[in-house]
Formats: structure tokens, C-alpha cells, sequence
């Protein structure tokens, strides 16, 4: 046995790969599969998972679509071709995780930045910083956000005592915008610092040495080659963005609905593990989807870094 | 045209506490290939990226074509640079890293794609435009870093130690390419190194650095020749310093005295009678013979060692506690150890007054 490992490195990297894949194939590829087999079973009285099999849960989704085109002028232009609850619910969905990925985006830029061109020894305590919220449970965290934007919390006191009118948040999207910028900051953060920091910045004084100022030497030059940490850190809050369901729930109150919050209502309060599992498993492809052809686009610069 | 291509007036440059650059004026000429030569730290790379654009000097004021610069920003700026790094972009291939300063400055899409081939052949590599920098040698690295830079077609091209990088042999070969190169498209070329060798080959004339201050701007053979002081003829190439007192000044010659011995030599600035100095004699300049000669530097040493280095014998003689070296060229082909001095030996050690130059410190 050790013979064999010694002589094949193959089997070397097999042996070493052995704990990890086998962990994930007994906790992510089994789930997986169990899901994808209830997607396609009925509901008892109960609502839990029987047989017969059938098509009728991703059939739901499907009938769901109706062709409508509509034009509102309602808070800007929408066009619409089509309409339906759980279309409806993903377009919501991707909109919002895209922008709050956004918002994240322009927050952690700066503090990535600033981390990046901090004095070495100061880096590492930065960082530390950077991942002391991880030492509370999200949970809790996430009630204390609550407890901020609440109609008497400690915002609206300020308000009131500045003499300006109170803000409603909390239960509003903005709430749950805000909790998820908060949540998904650091995990922004951490590759942009990973990037910025492995960055030459002879590179932005050769791009102004050619003529470029400094919005051009950013666009052609900077983003370009720290766009791993972009792409890393978009993905890495995009995804957490659209299934999230704490954030929903507590931020939002049950009143702004994103499509993660929707599965999760599947499998609790409407108790229908068939449908629940099919609505997963369609986001599932369509985000895996995005996350490819958004890789994609930013390989023609990775291809050269990576 | 301006009278200079660059001028740096009294230019200072302040880092928190550390002068960087102290009061630093020099005048460089359209068309010159300008080196600025010193130890690290002299400031002559904080005065290259202050002509860049990349650092404000402190007080002073540099002028490029005749144009006080004040806070004009590096890309208003009608100068390119050669890193030292080369600092090409690693996502761009070679004609896209040529092609970027003329895309900034707009130039049009035909006349873009005719310039980047031109300067590819100028620098040699006219089948690398698809390479990306990392499938490149050091070498071909610095050609592309250098064709970057040159198909701007800028008033000046600043060079920060651009062959640094480069293994000796090719080093050598870069050195005649870029004097050639810099002939043939006629652009003022200012070069930052601290080898004095690279420096004396290449350039037209040369700024020595020290402590943030220029101590001598000539033409090779003057620095080399004529040091201004102590620290020149010390920096570039080999020379043996005889400390000791000026006795007498004679127009251009001078008498110094060292542990009893006088020796004529050139008077250096500043040699008076009385003031304390040293005579700076290099060791190709100094002869050992079988008897005395005539010259009035003409002592008697014993030889400490010899060394046999093929074109050159160096030997090392002690003159009372003094060690000095000389280099004899081998002008002679032999076979015959006898020819050589050995060590223990006795011998003569002369040279013509002009050959020795007396400097105060």
C-alpha cells in the first residue's frame, strides 16, 4: 500500500483528496440527489414527499409563465413580456442580490484599498478586524440589526433628537438591502484585500507614464488585473445574496420576498417538499448559470494572472 | 527648440526627515545621452521621477523643452519611462502594451497598428506582437518596455536602470544596442545607474550623485580624467589615495606631502598651501621599474603581491605602511617568470606629474 502511494504520485493525490470528496459526496452530492428525487415525487396529506412520480411540481413553475406583454411608467419604464408569481420572484431576486452585490462592491473597495497600502504590520490587525463579526453568530448579529433600524431604535432616536422626521426601515427592502450589504461585506472584502494587495502599483504609474489619467489607468489597467478578487468576491456575495433567509426573514418581515426566503416557506410554513425542492433546484441552475457566464466574461483577464 | 530638452533648477526633494534630493540643478541638451550615475540611495532615481512626473520636487523647479512643469501631472507630460521593473502590463500581449500610450493620446486605429510594427522592428522582435510579457525572456522584456516607451516618439525618454535586470553578457550587448538606438532615433535619452562602467560606455556626458547632491557633471573622459573630488575619482574606476599636505601650488601643479615623500601632481579645486588632501593616482597610471627614472614621483617600494590577470599584471607594492596598486599592462608576450616582479622585491614606482591629481576631500 505505502509502495504503491510512494510510486504513484496519481494515487498519492487520490489518497490525499480521499476525507474531502468523501465528505462532500456524503453531506452535499447526496442531499443533492435525494432533493432531486423528491422534486419529482407527490405530496401526501401532509405535504411531506410520496410516490407517485411526477412532473407536476416543476410543471407549477412552468404554468406559472404567462406571455403578457405590459409598459408602465410606474417609477421608470418597465417593459415586461412575461409575467408569473415565481418569475416574478427570481427576476426580483437576481435584481436585488445584484444590487446589493453592488453596493457591497463600492463599500469593500475602499476599505480593501486602504487595507492594501496600510504599513505590513498593520495589514494582519486589519484583517483581524476584518473577521472579529464572525465571532458573534450571524443570527444575533442580524437581531441587532434589527434592533437598530426599529421605529424606536437607537437611528430614529438620533433623528428625533437632530429634530428630523423618524425613517421607516425596518421591514422595508431597504432593511433587508442593508442586512445583506452587512452580512456579505467581509466576504467581499477579503479577495479585493487578496487582490489589491498582490497588486504592482509601477503598473498605474506606467499606465500615467502613457498618457492615461487616472479614471483610464484605473479601468485599463487596475481593474483588469485585480478582477480575480472581483470576480471571487462577487460571487461569493451574490450567491449568499439570493438564497439568504435569515435576512429576509428578520430584515424584511415576511414582506419582501426573495426567492431563498420563498424555498425555505416550501419546506416550513406551507409544507410542500416537492415543490420546495423543485423551486431550489431551477435557482440552482439558473445561478449556476450566471456564475459561469460571469466567469467567462472576466476570463480573457484571468486567463493571463491565474 | 528650447536650449534644453531638461533643466532642473535648485530642485529639492524632502521624504518626512531624509533629503532625498538637495539642491540639485543640471542642464540636460536635446539629443544627449545623459546619465545619472551613483551609489543607491544618491537620489538620482527620486530626480528621474521627479522629471517623470511621479514625485513634486520640494522646492526648485524642473523644466521640460523649456516648460516649467510645476504640478503638471506624469501623463500631461510630454517624457516616457523605462522601468526598471519594465513594469509591462501582464494582462496586455506586446502590441497591446505598445499600442496603449497611443490609444490614450488617440492616435488612429491604422496609424497605431504601422507605429507598434515599426518600433517592433526597431527593437528587434517584430514576431512577438502576440506574446504576453511572461512568455518573454528578461531580455526581450526590455526591448518591449523599451518600445513602449519610444513609440510615443516623446522629447524625452527616461531610463531607470533598464538593464539591471540582465545577466553580464547580455548586458554589454544592451549597452551598444540602446547607444545605437538612441542615435538613430535622435530622442534625448536621460539614464539612471549606479554602474560606472555602463555609464562611461554609453553616455555623452554623466551626473555623479552622492548624498542627494550632483558633486560633477562631464563627459566620460572628463569624470574619469578630471574628478572633482575625492568621492568621484573613488566612485568611478580604481584609484589609490596618498593622504597628506599641500606644500606648494604652481599654477596648474602642485606639491603634496605624504609621510615625508613629496609628489607633484595636478592641483585639484580648492588646493592651497597648508590645506590637507589627498593624491588620487590611478593604478594603470603608475609604472615599476628596474632603476629610477627621471620623474620627480619616483620612490623606491617593495612588492607585496602580484597577480596575473591575463591582459593586466596587477601588483601591489608597499610604499613605508602604504599599500598601492599597479596595473602593468602585458604588452609583452612571455612565457618568462623572470619578466614579472616577484613578491619582496624591490623596485621603482613612477609616474609623470600629470597622471596624479591632488584633491581636498
Amino acid at each position: 500500500m505505502m509502495q504503491a502511494l510512494r510510486e504513484h504520485p496519481s494515487l498519492r493525490v487520490a489518497a490525499l483528496m480521499a476525507p474531502g470528496a468523501f465528505w462532500l459526496l456524503l453531506f452535499f452530492l447526496a442531499p443533492l440527489t435525494i432533493m432531486g428525487v423528491i422534486s419529482f415525487l407527490s405530496r401526501d396529506a401532509q405535504g411531506f414527499p410520496t410516490p407517485p412520480y411526477t412532473l407536476e411540481n416543476y410543471l407549477t413553475i412552468v404554468r406559472d409563465i404567462r406571455f403578457a406583454p405590459s409598459l408602465s411608467f410606474e417609477g421608470g419604464l418597465h417593459v415586461r413580456l412575461f409575467e408569473g408569481l415565481y418569475l416574478d420572484l427570481l427576476w426580483r431576486s437576481i435584481w436585488l442580490s445584484l444590487l446589493s452585490t453592488l453596493l457591497t462592491l463600492l463599500l469593500a473597495f475602499p476599505v480593501a484599498l486602504f487595507m492594501a497600502q496600510l504599513p505590513r504590520r498593520y495589514r494582519n490587525l486589519a484583517l483581524f478586524a476584518v473577521m472579529i463579526p464572525f465571532w458573534t453568530n450571524f443570527l444575533v448579529r442580524t437581531y441587532a440589526l434589527q434592533f437598530m433600524l426599529r421605529a424606536n431604535g437607537p437611528i430614529n432616536t438620533l433623528l428625533r433628537a437632530l429634530g428630523l422626521p423618524p425613517l421607516e426601515l425596518i421591514f422595508t427592502p431597504t432593511a433587508v438591502m442593508i442586512g445583506l450589504v452587512y452580512g456579505n461585506l467581509p466576504f467581499m472584502i477579503l479577495p479585493l484585500y487578496t487582490s489589491l494587495e498582490k497588486f504592482d502599483w509601477t503598473m498605474m504609474e506606467a499606465a500615467h507614464d502613457l498618457g492615461a489619467d487616472t479614471w483610464r489607468a484605473f479601468t485599463r489597467v487596475m481593474l483588469p488585473l485585480i478582477s480575480p478578487g472581483l470576480v471571487a468576491g462577487s460571487i461569493l456575495t451574490f450567491v449568499p445574496a439570493i438564497g439568504s433567509y435569515i435576512t429576509v426573514d428578520l430584515m424584511g418581515g415576511g414582506r419582501t420576498n426573495l426567492i431563498g426566503y420563498s424555498i425555505a416557506q416550501q419546506f416550513s410554513a406551507s409544507v410542500n417538499w416537492p415543490f420546495g425542492s423543485a423551486l431550489a433546484l431551477v435557482m440552482m441552475v439558473i445561478v449556476t448559470i450566471a456564475a459561469v457566464l460571469y466567469f467567462r466574461s472576466a476570463r480573457g483577464t484571468q486567463r493571463v494572472l491565474i | 527648440m528650447a536650449e534644453y530638452a531638461v533643466e532642473l533648477r535648485d530642485v529639492t526633494k524632502v521624504f518626512g526627515d531624509v533629503v532625498a534630493v538637495d539642491h540639485v540643478s543640471m542642464a540636460v541638451r536635446p539629443g544627449e545621452f545623459f546619465a545619472m550615475l551613483g551609489p543607491s540611495g544618491c537620489g538620482k532615481t527620486t530626480s528621474l521621477r521627479m522629471i517623470a512626473g511621479f514625485e513634486r520636487p520640494t522646492s526648485g523647479e524642473i523644466y521640460i523643452d523649456g516648460k516649467p512643469m510645476g504640478n503638471t501631472p506624469p501623463f500631461r507630460r510630454n517624457v516616457n519611462t523605462v522601468f526598471q521593473s519594465y513594469a509591462l502590463f501582464p494582462h496586455l500581449t506586446v502590441e497591446q502594451n505598445i499600442s496603449f500610450g497611443l490609444e490614450m493620446k488617440g492616435v488612429p486605429r491604422d496609424e497605431i497598428k504601422r507605429r507598434v510594427r515599426e518600433v517592433l522592428e526597431l527593437v528587434r522582435l517584430p514576431q512577438m506582437a502576440n506574446r504576453y510579457p511572461r512568455q518573454m525572456s528578461g531580455g526581450q522584456q526590455q526591448r518591449v518596455a523599451l518600445a513602449r516607451a519610444l513609440v510615443n516618439r516623446p522629447k524625452v525618454l527616461l531610463l531607470d536602470e533598464p538593464l539591471g535586470a540582465l545577466d553580464a553578457k547580455l548586458r554589454k550587448e544592451m549597452q551598444i544596442e540602446l547607444k545605437n538606438l538612441q542615435r538613430e532615433v535622435g530622442i534625448t535619452f536621460i539614464f539612471v545607474t549606479h554602474d560606472q562602467e555602463e555609464a562611461l560606455t554609453m553616455s555623452d556626458r554623466i551626473a555623479v550623485f552622492s548624498k542627494g547632491r550632483v558633486l560633477q557633471i562631464g563627459t566620460p573622459l572628463e569624470i574619469y580624467e578630471r574628478p572633482a573630488n575625492r568621492f568621484v575619482a573613488d566612485f568611478i574606476g580604481e584609484t589609490n589615495f596618498l593622504d597628506g599636505v599641500v606644500k606648494e601650488v604652481n599654477g596648474e601643479m602642485a606639491v603634496i606631502e605624504v609621510n615625508g615623500r613629496r609628489f607633484v601632481g595636478r592641483a585639484g579645486e580648492g588646493v592651497r598651501p597648508g590645506v590637507r588632501a589627498s593624491l588620487s593616482v590611478r593604478p594603470e597610471k603608475l609604472q615599476l621599474l628596474d632603476q629610477p627614472s627621471g620623474s620627480p614621483n619616483c620612490y623606491e617600494v617593495t612588492v607585496s603581491s602580484i597577480a596575473y590577470v591575463g591582459s593586466d599584471t596587477r601588483v601591489i607594492v608597499r610604499l613605508g605602511d602604504q599599500m598601492i596598486d599597479v596595473w602593468e599592462q602585458n604588452s609583452i608576450s612571455t612565457l618568462d617568470p623572470n619578466y614579472f616582479f616577484g613578491p619582496g622585491e624591490q623596485a621603482w614606482l613612477s609616474f609623470p606629474p600629470e597622471n596624479g591629481l591632488i584633491l581636498v576631500d
